[in-house]
């Protein structure tokens, strides 16, 4: 069986956040990259699947230019055997599910965050499945391989639900799919300088999508402490100043 | 010049620091307050590849340089030192030392479970009477042909429990001085060896330190280091090599009291803003932060003197003289602006003060650096 996971290129959840172009671009200046938190354990969970036995390959892949090659190479560190690089500026969900299709195609399983930490846009990896005609099982939080069978796990209200699925398929995995990401060792890391890292060019795409401006949400106001013989008090300020209830 | 990391330096470092944070840190109060051996995090840091960062891959290690050595060190000191530590002797005591001067046999045998982490090392050079005064060695090594027989006692034995493979330094012939003392490889286990109690220490306290006391435990010939006579050099040149890996941590402790310090003081309010607002304070970090920058840049020198092959003695003595001492005074500085809660253990700083006073004594004292420095000066 032959995974292919999606890897987001993705600032630091410490970044701190500014716009530049009137607020329509996010600045990127003095930013650290890293792997989408939910891709990072999408991958982890790949790993451990080939460690045991269940996968032949693993890729890793994107829509980025060069810059974001560190992380990919981090992925390869982390254990995928190859990687694929998909020359062009990510735009919109649609635009970047568009330029994977291209790849993806020729995987049994996808896998893919359940959303990335910089848009939280959650929408790549249904279009994906759609543009390639693939099964596809969204909020994935488990993921086994037995007798070539591929069982998932989905989080659904109040319990979950355990299906077994046709390949191929684009499976869009969240917390729980692996506990921890795995740290790189360092003979990965070493090796992964040497596992081939291929850039192939983009496809023409439609952008859907226009960005009019982002804007940043209000500061955190101070906490305030309620006396807790004071309920009055604090049903008052959910009401009237939090307009939670 | 050139101050550029390469990839693979950064991912290096930020395997170390996510392990540290995600981990290490989890029970590193715990471990110092009950001086507990962190082995479930060495079993982890050795699957990581950090037990023989520096060995060859065809001995097992990780075949890294000794700048990667420099970041895993800092980053896993900001938070735990005391298990830096045990890493640090096992990396640039032990395992440089069988990988320099060891025979292809002792590599095989030693050298390969060490860089795999499976056996932890321990480097017995001090003694009772015989700590910075390297070359006064009491411990006995005599030659009976096929074996030697050990007799005397070591002190201060990082690891000393833990350790399977002990490298031992020893006089063979008393009346040739320091050029009689040779250097050995000591299975733990060999007959007639007995432990002191675990040391009860002031910091690094979930290393364990011993004595190690030696009564007639006999070591086969082949586990002789280098030529009869080679254990004084032999130590001297590991400790050259051990003190970037000490310069280091002390740096990484310095590095770590700095980072919390800078958020402290950007939460800790008084007279009305944060304390970093006040120009005492600030001005405090900035100190702080070019000492730690300062040292850094002497540990990453003397690792990368190291890398390409020059003399870097001098060097490293520099980096493990100027770390552990601003570890000092940046541990001091930094409990000092945390104020009382600096002083209690939830907030770090304390241990890290603690943890700093050690980086000044072992591997060669500030004042046996400052012989190194002055005589290589004086030299030339």
């Amino acid at each position: 069986m032959k995974f292919l996971v999606l890897i987001s290129n993705v600032p630091d959840t410490t970044t701190k956040i500014r716009f530049v172009d009137d607020n329509k671009a996010f600045d990127t200046t003095g930013v650290q990259w890293i792997i989408n938190p939910w891709d990072e354990l999408a991958l982890t969970r790949a790993v451990e699947l080939k460690e045991a036995g269940g996968i032949e390959k693993i890729t890793v892949a994107n829509v980025g230019e060069s810059i974001t090659e560190a992380t990919l190479r981090k992925a390869l560190a982390v254990g995928a055997d190859d990687a694929i690089r998909i020359e062009a500026k990510p735009k919109d969900a649609f635009y970047v599910a568009t330029q994977l299709a291209q790849v993806a195609k020729n995987y049994d399983v996808v896998m893919v965050g359940i959303e990335a930490s910089d848009y939280n846009g959650s929408a790549v990896g249904g279009m994906l499945a759609e543009i390639l005609g693939f099964n596809s099982v969204s909020a994935v939080s488990g993921m086994n391989i037995e007798n070539g069978q591929l069982s998932l796990t989905r989080e659904i209200d109040g319990g979950q639900q355990k299906i077994d699925v046709e390949t191929p398929v684009v499976t869009i995995v969240q917390k729980g799919i692996a506990i921890d990401p795995r740290i790189p060792a360092m003979r990965g890391i070493m090796m992964a300088r040497k596992k081939p890292l291929t850039v192939v060019p983009a496809v023409d795409a439609e952008e859907k999508t226009e960005y009019i401006s982002f804007e940043l949400p209000p500061p955190k106001a101070a906490c305030k402490l309620v006396d807790e013989d004071n309920v009055k008090e604090l049903v008052r300020l959910l009401q009237e100043e939090a307009k939670v209830l | 010049m050139n101050f550029e990391f390469t990839d693979e330096h950064l991912m290096i470092r930020q395997a170390a620091k996510d392990y540290a944070e995600r981990e290490l840190l989890q029970d590193v109060l715990e471990r110092d307050a009950k001086a507990e051996f962190p082995a479930r995090h060495i079993k982890n840091l050795a699957e990581l590849g950090f037990m023989g960062m520096m060995v060859d891959p065809k001995y097992d290690g990780s075949g890294m340089d000794t700048v990667s050595y420099v970041l895993v060190m800092e980053e896993l000191s900001k938070i735990d030192a005391a298990t830096s530590v045990i890493i640090s002797v096992n990396n640039s005591l032990v395992c440089y030392g069988l990988c320099k001067y060891g025979t292809e046999e002792q590599k095989e045998k030693y050298l390969k479970p060490l860089a795999r982490g499976e056996h932890i090392g321990a480097f017995l050079l001090s003694e009772p009477e015989a700590g910075s005064d390297a070359m006064h060695q009491h411990t006995l090594a005599e030659n009976k042909g096929d074996h030697f027989l050990l007799n005397g006692t070591k002190n201060w034995i990082t690891s000393g429990n833990s350790a399977s493979t002990y490298i031992v330094m020893a006089q063979t012939y008393p009346e040739k001085g320091y050029r009689g003392i040779n250097a050995f490889i000591v299975d733990r286990n060999s007959p007639g060896i007995s432990l002191g109690p675990h040391e009860d220490k002031m910091g690094m306290r979930s290393s364990d330190t011993h004595s190690v006391m030696f009564t007639d435990v006999k070591v086969p010939k082949e586990n002789r280091i280098g030529e009869d006579g080679f254990g004084y050099k032999f130590a001297m040149k590991a400790l050259e090599a051990g003190r970037i890996g000490i310069a280091s941590q002390a740096m990484g402790i310095a590095a770590g009291a700095l980072e919390r310090t800078i958020a402290y003081s950007k939460e800790r309010k008084a007279f009305g803003t944060e304390i970093a607002n006040h120009q005492a304070i600030a001005f405090k970090l900035a100190d702080m932060a070019v000492k730690v920058e300062n040292a850094r840049n002497l540990c990453l020198k003397a690792a990368w003197l190291k890398d390409n092959g020059k003399p870097f003695a001098m060097e490293s003595a520099m980096a493990k003289l100027y770390s552990a001492d601003i570890a000092m005074e940046v541990t001091t500085d930094a409990v000092q602006i945390h104020g009382g809660y600096g002083y209690v253990k939830e907030y770090h700083v304390e241990r890290l003060m603690r943890e700093a006073k050690l980086t000044q004594i072992y591997e060669g004292t500030s004042e046996v650096q400052k012989i190194v420095v002055s005589r290589t000066l004086l030299r030339e």
